[in-house]
């Protein structure tokens, strides 16, 4: 049966705490997950009390100002610091985003937590293992299938089928909605989750590919896209704005629309 | 979730595990179709329940007698237990883990439901075609 409370060794403790620098003004706590799975501790809350007006203001402002000031062994991801490469995705006051385009003022309550994304294994502190994540991804096969002999030049495509793209190419492949999904908590080693399968649609719908049949053959099974019971916690966490649970109920369609 | 460390397998073969079943499509289909047979079929359902109940014995199985709500009643019976069936499997395969466990409890289900189905259009045709004893 599922496992519903954490094994020991994975239940979080209390850390220690550090003050804000004195003198300063404004001052938040934000509480951080820290753990490192080759020691021989159980993870740990530390609490931070940051000058939040040493910082900009989004989230990873405030970890790289603890990182470089307080605690240099704090662990996380962070690349482009805009939204495009979906490294800092962590779970900030209970909801999956992305850590350098949230604004810590707009998590409510006294104390801002910082947990890394939920249901993976973590490598350490903010940085969670992703690379089932990944080879689902690339189980896919995320790239043109064609037979066709390739033209001159290019495959052209009319403006609405370009379109069809949208609101599907944009996923950065964070990871927020799949960890977010409680189906993928229960069944991640089977089913694909929201972030895989909705890059699945984006080849099943390219004008372009011709392998539409085999990868419909490929996605049709109990767990690897029926596991999806629009839960929608993937749609309203992501990060970029996209729809990942409409997506998957236009990939049910089109299996329906094959055998009707 | 099994930590990576404890085997050489890769993410790929991980990810690729068994290959699709390919079915499920047919379980999506059966599963909206009962659905939306159940929505008339359950306020009929409702409204007569509250009649025979105000009607008293005889009244029951009077109702009964009628072949439109034998039938109808009928078909309620079995849409819904096929939709039960199908319902508790999702729900076991996704709470269930272990193959033993899991296969016991899918067989077990359906052998309720059918067994449910049965004995009630059972039920239905004897009173409605025998009536009262």
């Amino acid at each position: 049966m599922v496992q519903l409370a954490l094994p020991k060794n994975s239940r979080v403790g209390k850390g220690r705490h550090y003050p804000a620098p004195a003198g300063a003004k404004r001052v938040k706590t934000f509480r951080i997950y820290r753990y490192d799975p080759e020691g021989s501790e159980n993870p740990r809350w530390d609490t931070y009390d940051v000058d939040v007006d040493a910082c900009g203001p989004m989230l990873l402002d405030v970890l790289i100002l603890i990182k470089n000031t307080v605690d240099p062994t704090l662990t996380f991801r962070r690349s482009c610091r805009e939204g495009v490469c979906g490294s800092c995705a962590m779970n900030i006051g209970g909801r999956n985003t992305l850590a350098c385009t949230h604004g810590w003022e707009d998590t409510p309550g006294k104390e801002i937590q910082v947990s890394p994304l939920p249901s993976q294994p973590v490598v350490k502190d903010l940085v969670p293992d992703l690379t089932l994540f990944y080879a689902q991804y690339a189980s896919i096969e995320p790239w043109l299938h064609t037979e066709t002999p390739e033209p001159q030049k290019e495959w052209p495509q009319t403006p609405e089928d370009r379109s069809k793209l949208d609101g599907l190419y944009e996923c950065i492949l964070c990871a927020c909605c799949s960890t977010s999904c409680p189906s993928y908590w229960w069944n991640g080693e089977k089913y694909l989750g929201p972030a895989t399968l909705l890059h699945a649609y984006r080849w099943l719908i390219d004008s372009r590919d011709e392998a539409t049949g085999d990868r419909l053959d490929q996605l049709e099974d109990p767990f690897k896209l029926y596991r999806c019971h629009t839960i929608m916690n993937c749609a309203q966490v992501c990060p970029k704005g996209l729809n990942p649970a409409k997506a998957i109920a236009e990939i049910k369609k089109l299996m329906v629309e094959r055998v009707a | 979730m099994t930590a990576p460390s404890q085997s050489f397998r890769t993410p790929m073969s991980r990810a690729r595990g068994l290959g699709s079943a390919k079915h499920g499509v047919g379980h999506f289909i059966a599963d909206r179709v009962s659905g939306l047979a159940l929505i008339p079929l359950s306020i009929w359902a409702a409204f007569a329940g509250l009649k025979v109940a105000a009607g008293g014995y005889d009244m029951a199985i009077e109702w009964l007698s009628s072949p439109l709500n034998a039938v109808l009643l009928g078909l309620f019976m079995v849409a819904g237990f096929i939709h039960l069936r199908l319902a508790i499997q999702v729900v076991v395969e996704d709470y269930v883990e272990g193959f033993v466990s899991k296969s016991a409890l899918l067989i077990l289900n359906y052998f309720v439901c059918v067994l449910g189905a049965a004995l009630g259009v059972f039920a239905i045709l004897k009173v409605a075609l025998l009536g009262a004893f």
